[in-house]
This record gives structure tokens, C-alpha cells and sequence, in this order.
């Protein structure tokens, strides 16, 4: 009782068998990165969220957010282990002048928080966004609406490319060699910010340029046939439809920004700094101060102090805090660029 | 062949060589220079209507490419002028010409010849393009409204020129849509997104925002090709209104639309000029063998 023969019926030589070991491979593919991302975050959750956050109320370490980081000393007194952070202790000793000669142990930055580095993140990654997007909105604005193709804007095209394969590092002693060197900058929240500015320009400026070759040529050319000067279209016509595309684009330049540790490393980042940013005494001194960062933390506590439990609770801690700052701010950008292209539409 | 170049496009030049009576201001059309406006096409008019564009011995260049060759035509005031020929014979680089949209692409450049409006060379180097363009709007094959609201699509151009009070827009707004025969069907959604509309509701949109600005002359390139039966014959009804007012040029790959709406009708082939007409002559009567199997559908 075989049924009946028909001619649709699956044959063995037909493929299915390697049509379905292909579409597990990609699958697997897949999956094989999304486990990794999983496991890099993972990792840095665990780890991190306990120095983050406490079991007690307000469950949020606030020291280690809102303050700036100590010196930690660990001691024995009245047969307990006792860890306290360095202005912790000094009054510990007031209070009990017998502890003045306790044998203790002490650890750099394991104490206290990362709040000036949460700040001095927070102005490098704004500062250095709104130079970049100012020069590299105008490039592209140049590049696709007013210049015409020719050997020279090929050969600009040609440096934008090259530049964004610049390893970031080069940038820093670019940074180094021009604004902190020759401009006579220092070490500064300037030199940070332009040498950042320097390296995702050729992000900004590439996405920049396809968002504008986005916008449909006949919104140009219906507001030019209406009289409309180039740049009149481009500001009014042109611009606020492409400004969607051009934020999506910088939200990658912001992580970037935010991440890179290289250049800022001889133009902008300190180690350690009393102070924080807004305490100057003139509006001028602002720019020309260096700030701490979270990306320069991270390698300080990871690589230039001796490694031990206390150390691996800061850097995790401060990768944490890294990441939840970065993944807020391009969170605010994803919401503005939500507004804008629900108000433009097409 | 060329003349003395007249100064500015601002003066109303007097049409040259001895045409009886001046081309108006665009500002206060001036309401003696009547002769029958609004004739039905294809009915016998007045031989003497005066030049408003004057185009001569033109030559046209994509980069190496020639696209037109000798052009010699005089487009007239208040009239339809319909461009017909088959796809990639000039007429559409000949309309973006004559509001120089053409400069917009790389490599096009006049190679010989003029093109006179009120008697200015507009090629010339002291024209500026934006008082050109806004004398000479245009309305695009591909309907562009802007994805801004009904209001604001119209407002545009005016508020470009500086025009911002609100009771005056308010006032242009209504007579612009009631112009292009959109009013009833939008005026109770002027804060609606102009993407909103129907095809040939934006087409009619893009007339508005054109004549909102009150230019001169209006080119149509293609502006029913995107549109079915019922939204062409409203914007053809539409020119027919328009043609009491501004003059029209036309582009369209439809003979019976030229036949319907035009006065006079331009034949082109392979980047010539091969006749121009009365509309009716063009159609019934044409004198060129080629115009007569373009117009009888033998080729095209």
C-alpha cells in the first residue's frame, strides 16, 4: 500500500540536508556572538553590581558614586579586620590616638568612588561631540550639497577614509604633539576634546553625508524653484530631515568617544585630580584644566597599581558605572532623534 | 544676433524690436493689457500676442553631450505652450532652461544662443538666479511637497521673501489653494501634513506653493505622468483657470493632454525643434512628415 507516486515528492539528491546545515551555521554564527556579548556584560554585572550597589537602603553605594577616590587601609583593631578609606581612618586615629602606630596595609583608589571621573567623562564625551558634529555636519554639508566632483573632493574623500583607519593611539600623540605641545594647551579638557573630536570626525562626517543624500533631491530642487537660496534649502529643507540620520550616527561616535582611553591619555585625562572640574578660579582656566576619566580609571586601577581583591572591586565598578553612562546617553540621543524624525516624516 | 544686454530683470523691459506693447510687471499685473485671455485652445486668437521668452539659436550641453541643437522659439504671454516629443528629444532640458534649473547638475552649460525674458538674457552673468526663479516657478513630474504641513508648503517661498505676517499668509494661503482648486477638499486640515494628500491632491499642492509666490511664468514638467484619469483632468482644468494669469509651459509625453490644454505646441525630435504651432495646426494639419507620425502614434 504505497501511496500513490506524485510529482512533488522530496527526493533525497535535492539539497534539503545541506540546505539545513547552512541555515544552522548561520544561526550558530549568531548565537555564538550573542553569548559573547552576554558573557562581557554579564561578567562586568556581576562583578560590578557589587560595589555599585549595597544590601542595605538606600541599596546605592553613594560613596562610590558621589565621591572621589582614596586611599584604602585595611588593619586589625580589637581582634576585627577593619577597611577604611583614607579620611575615614585619619579620624578613626583622633578619635582612638592608640591606633596612630596599628600595622595596617594600605591600597591606592581602592576606597572612596569615581565621581570625578563620571564628570570629567561626562564633559569629554559633550564637548568633544559638539565640536565633532559642528565641523563634520559643515564637511558633509560642503561635500554633498555645494562642492563638485572633481580630483580634489575625490582626494578629501580619499583622507576622510584614511583617517578613520587611524588607530586611536596615533590620534592621542597627534593630540599631544599639536594642542598640548605646539598650541600650548597642557594637558586639558581642550586638547581631550579636540583630539576626541579628531577621531570620530570621519564617523560623523561619512554618516552625515549619507543622511544628507537621504533627503530627496526634489525637496531641493522644489525650494530652489521657489526662489530659495542653496543655503536657505539646505537649512530650512534640507537639514532638519537629515538630522535624524546624522544623531543615529553620532550615537556611535559617543560610545566611542566616551571608550577610547588612548587619546586622552597624554592630552586630557590625570590620574588623580583634588578637584573637580567646576572649582576654578576664572571661567578661562575651565578648558585648560585635565580631568579624570572612566576609560582612564579603569587602565590606571587595572595597570599601574599592584593587583588585589580590593583593586578588582573598583575596576569592575567603575565598568559598570561606564557602561550604564554610556548606554544613558545614547539612550537621550535615540529619544531626541525619535522626536525629530516623528516630526518629519516622508 | 545678440542684441545690446538689457540691465536688470526688475524693469519691465519693453519686448524688443518694436512689439506694441510692454510684458507687465509681476508685482501689479496691470489690468488694460487685455486681448481675449482664457480663448479656448486650439481657437484662432490674436496674431500679434507679444514675446515673453525668446529663445534663439540655442545650443545645449551634458558635458560633451549635445542635447539640444539650434532652438529658435518665442514662448507668448498668457498662453499655454505645450513641448511634445518622444522621451530624451530636449524638451525637458529646454523647459529647466528657462529657469535655469538645469545649473543644478554638473557639466550642462549653453553652449550658443540666448534665452530672452522680457528681453533679458538670463544667461547672462549679472542675472541673479533667485530673482529668476522666482519670477519663473515650476511644478516637477514627481510631485514634491515638502513633509510639512499644508500651511507651511504654501508659506514657504513667502516666508523666504521675507513675508511674515500671519494675516497676509493667512490671506495668500486661502487664495493660493483656492487657485489650484484644493481649498474645499484641505481647508479643514491646513496643519495636516502635506504627505498626506492624495497624488493628485499634491500635485495641486506643488501648483499652490508655485503661484503663492506669484511668478510670471509657471513650467509644468510632466505633471499628470504620476497620476490617474480623474487627478489629470483636475489639473488639467486647473491649467485651463491658470492660463488667465500666468503663462504656461508645458512638458508632457500625452498628446491628447497637449491637444486639450495648449494654445501652441512645440515638436521636438532627437534635440531639434522640428515644429511649433497652433496647437490646432500641430494636430490636424502638421507641415513636418515627423510631427505628423509623432502626432498620428505611428512612432514615439
Amino acid at each position: 500500500m504505497n501511496p500513490p507516486d506524485h510529482a512533488f515528492r522530496p527526493r533525497p539528491e535535492s539539497g534539503h540536508r545541506r540546505e539545513r546545515a547552512v541555515f544552522w551555521l548561520f544561526r550558530m554564527a549568531t548565537y555564538f556572538i550573542l553569548a559573547c556579548g552576554a558573557a562581557v556584560f554579564l561578567n562586568i554585572f556581576f562583578k560590578g553590581a557589587g560595589t555599585v550597589f549595597t544590601a542595605s537602603p538606600p541599596f546605592i553605594n553613594t560613596t562610590f558614586l558621589t565621591e572621589a577616590p582614596e586611599s584604602l587601609y585595611v588593619f586589625e583593631w580589637e581582634g576585627r579586620k577593619r577597611e577604611m578609606g583614607d579620611r575615614e581612618f585619619r579620624a578613626f586615629k583622633e578619635q582612638n590616638p592608640a591606633a596612630a602606630n596599628v600595622k595596617t596595609e594600605s591600597f591606592v583608589y581602592s576606597a572612596g568612588g569615581i565621581w570625578p571621573c563620571i564628570v570629567g567623562t561626562v564633559l569629554l564625551v559633550v564637548g568633544s561631540m559638539t565640536i565633532a558634529l559642528a565641523l563634520g555636519v559643515s564637511a558633509a554639508i560642503y561635500l554633498n550639497e555645494y562642492a563638485r566632483d572633481g580630483a580634489f573632493i575625490r582626494f578629501i574623500r580619499l583622507a576622510i577614509l584614511n583617517l578613520a583607519g587611524v588607530p586611536s593611539i596615533v590620534f592621542g600623540l597627534f593630540g599631544f604633539g599639536m594642542f598640548v605641545i605646539f598650541f600650548g594647551w597642557n594637558v586639558s579638557l581642550l586638547a581631550g576634546w579636540f583630539t576626541l573630536a579628531f577621531m570620530v570626525l570621519p564617523v560623523v562626517i561619512t554618516a552625515s553625508e549619507e543622511s544628507l543624500k537621504a533627503v530627496p533631491k526634489g525637496f531641493r530642487e522644489g525650494s530652489l524653484a521657489l526662489g530659495a537660496t542653496r543655503w536657505q534649502t539646505i537649512r530650512k529643507n534640507v537639514l532638519p530631515y537629515a538630522l535624524p540620520g546624522i544623531l543615529t550616527s553620532s550615537i556611535l561616535g559617543i560610545a566611542r568617544v566616551a571608550g577610547e582611553t588612548a587619546p586622552i591619555m597624554f592630552t586630557a585625562a590625570y590620574v588623580v585630580r583634588d578637584k573637580l572640574p567646576w572649582e576654578v578660579e576664572r571661567i578661562a582656566d575651565f578648558f585648560f584644566q585635565g580631568v579624570m576619566a572612566l576609560p582612564y580609571h579603569i587602565y590606571v586601577v587595572s595597570s599601574k597599581i599592584p593587583q588585589n581583591e580590593y583593586t578588582e572591586r573598583v575596576q569592575y565598578g567603575t565598568a559598570f558605572v561606564f557602561l550604564v553612562i554610556v548606554a544613558l546617553i545614547a539612550t537621550a540621543s535615540i529619544l531626541l532623534r525619535n522626536r525629530l524624525r516623528n516630526r518629519y516624516k516622508w | 544676433m545678440v542684441t545690446a544686454a538689457l540691465p536688470v530683470m526688475e524693469s519691465p523691459a519693453s519686448a524688443p524690436a518694436g512689439a506694441s506693447s510692454a510684458g507687465p510687471a509681476s508685482d501689479a499685473p496691470p489690468k488694460t493689457a487685455d486681448r481675449p485671455a482664457g480663448v479656448a485652445p486650439g481657437m484662432v486668437r490674436a496674431p500679434t500676442s507679444p514675446t515673453l521668452i525668446d529663445i534663439r539659436n540655442l545650443d545645449f550641453f551634458y558635458g560633451r553631450t549635445q542635447a539640444l541643437h539650434d532652438i529658435n522659439l518665442k514662448i507668448e504671454h498668457r498662453k499655454v505652450t505645450a513641448f511634445i516629443g518622444p522621451s530624451g528629444c530636449g524638451k525637458s532640458t529646454l523647459l529647466r532652461c528657462l529657469n535655469r534649473m538645469n545649473d543644478l547638475i554638473d557639466g550642462t552649460r549653453v553652449g550658443r544662443g540666448t534665452i530672452r525674458i522680457h528681453g533679458v538674457d538670463i544667461y547672462q552673468p549679472d542675472v541673479d538666479v533667485i530673482e529668476l526663479r522666482k519670477r519663473v516657478g515650476m511644478v516637477f513630474q514627481k510631485s514634491n511637497p515638502f513633509p510639512k504641513s499644508i500651511y507651511e508648503n504654501i508659506t514657504y517661498g513667502l516666508r523666504l521673501h521675507g513675508k511674515t505676517d500671519r494675516a497676509q499668509l493667512d490671506e495668500i494661503v486661502e487664495k493660493s489653494l483656492r487657485g489650484a482648486a484644493l481649498w474645499d477638499e484641505v481647508k479643514d486640515r491646513l496643519d495636516a501634513s502635506g504627505l498626506g494628500l492624495s497624488g493628485g491632491q499634491q500635485q495641486r499642492l506643488c501648483i499652490a506653493r508655485a503661484i503663492a509666490v506669484e511668478p510670471e511664468v509657471i513650467l509644468m514638467d510632466e505633471p499628470c505622468s504620476a497620476l490617474d484619469p480623474v487627478a489629470t483632468a483636475k489639473v488639467e482644468e486647473l491649467i485651463q483657470e491658470l492660463r488667465t494669469r500666468f503663462t504656461i509651459v508645458i512638458v508632457t509625453h500625452n498628446m491628447q493632454q497637449a491637444a486639450r490644454v495648449s494654445d501652441r505646441t512645440a515638436f521636438f525630435y532627437l534635440g531639434r525643434l522640428i515644429e511649433y504651432n497652433d496647437t490646432r495646426d500641430i494636430f490636424t494639419n502638421p507641415a513636418n512628415p515627423q510631427t505628423e507620425a509623432y502626432v498620428s502614434g505611428r512612432f514615439g
